[in-house]
């Protein structure tokens, strides 16, 4: 059996802007080094998102964003070099191609596609990365908070 | 191989609907190759339910497993516990598959996740055609290989058809005619004179159009 219980920590209500968590998958060879030169710029971008270093967005499975917005993430965000530009030549062509068959899933599931996002910088590019970041916030902060976060599923003892 | 493709969420859905705990069963041959019932797509269908469920306020539980191959018993076997566990079965095997799930936990509902669409073979990444009807009796050795059986929209045996052009078939400008086909074939290995044959009808008992077949050999039976 199982049971749905209010997780104390992550009320429904807690959709406030410092509160919604953003996970980005970032490509070694751009938005990573993006987001290290906005933070040796001393640029400011919210606070909200946690980055997930990846060797390319082609390594990132349906699964590992699938697992994200299952555990409450309220969205996701993919970021991969520019079109052309991959360092294993169709990496980011691929992950592009996946995440849009994602998106249509999420919509399907009844999640919404707006959750998840792929976006396209090159290593350079802190201020598009920061913007990319702040879009991501704004979209999340329209749809509001993960409807899966609200509660969390709980095993109950076998007996 | 059998080639298969996923169903939609929302058929899965409806047609687990009753359930709370279920079991998903893969397979590790012909469906993990077409990318349709494989232990990553019985993941991701695993994420999908569990989230549609609970959007739904009914959460479900699913436990994963994927076997060898759904149709012998013998990996079927592994699956007894885990189906003692569950209310029912999810089962990303082709239609053999399911069935022999089906006939093997005769007291557990099992449903089908895939839509089993036909004998195959991947043409390029992601791109499967279908090559074999399973008719019964195999004319390929007459025509150089190509089957006019399963690739001839009118399964002539004596092709081509007078709607063929330009090399494709009138039924869809998109697919070769079989005939032009077996004709390149054949002038390539030098076996024209087989076209000058008249194939009289087939005789189509060998097929399934009177039901399952059964193939027995009584000297490999214990």
């Amino acid at each position: 059996m199982i049971e749905i219980e209010s997780d104390p920590s992550t009320p429904a209500e807690a959709a406030t802007d410092s509160e919604c968590r953003i996970l980005a998958f970032c490509c070694n060879f751009c938005a990573y080094a993006a987001a290290d030169l906005a933070g040796a710029r001393r640029m400011q971008y919210p606070s909200n998102v946690r980055i997930v270093h990846v060797p390319c967005t082609g390594e990132v499975e349906v699964e590992h964003l699938l697992a994200a917005l299952e555990r409450g993430i309220d969205g996701v965000l993919v970021a991969g070099c520019l079109e052309g530009g991959c360092h294993f030549l169709e990496g980011n062509l691929r992950a592009r191609r996946r995440i849009e068959e994602a998106r249509l899933m999420l919509d399907e599931i009844g999640l919404g596609r707006e959750r998840l996002r792929m976006v396209n910088l090159s290593a350079s590019e802190a201020p598009t990365f920061v913007a990319r970041v702040q879009e991501m916030v704004e979209t999340v902060r329209s749809l509001g908070p993960n409807p899966l976060r609200a509660s969390v599923i709980r095993k109950q003892d076998p007996k | 191989m059998i080639v298969a493709s996923q169903k939609p969420i929302s058929e899965i859905k409806r047609v687990l609907a009753g359930h709370d705990k279920v079991l998903f069963v893969g397979c590790g041959t012909c469906v993990t190759v077409c990318l349709a019932g494989g232990e990553r797509e019985v993941g991701i269908m695993s994420y999908a339910m569990r989230m549609a469920r609970r959007l739904d306020g009914r959460p479900i539980e699913i436990e994963q497993v994927t076997i060898e191959r759904q149709c012998e018993n013998e990996f079927i076997q592994e699956l007894a516990a885990a189906a003692q566990r569950n209310e029912a079965i999810l089962s990303f095997g082709c239609g053999a598959g399911v069935q022999a799930i089906a006939e093997r936990f005769p007291e557990k509902p099992v449903y089908a996740a895939l839509d089993t669409q036909f004998l195959g073979i991947l043409e390029e990444q992601a791109v499967w055609t279908e090559k074999c009807l399973g008719c019964g009796s195999c004319v390929l050795s007459d025509f150089g290989g190509i089957c006019p059986i399963t690739r001839c929209a009118k399964r002539l045996l004596n092709g081509p058809c007078g709607g063929s052009t330009e090399e494709s078939c009138e039924v869809d400008p998109d697919r070769p005619c079989a005939w032009q086909l077996i004709y390149r074939r054949l002038k390539a290995i030098g076996q024209l004179e087989n076209l000058e044959r008249i194939f009289p009808p087939r005789d189509w008992r060998t097929s399934w159009h009177a039901g399952a077949r059964t193939v027995i050999r009584e000297e490999h039976r214990i």
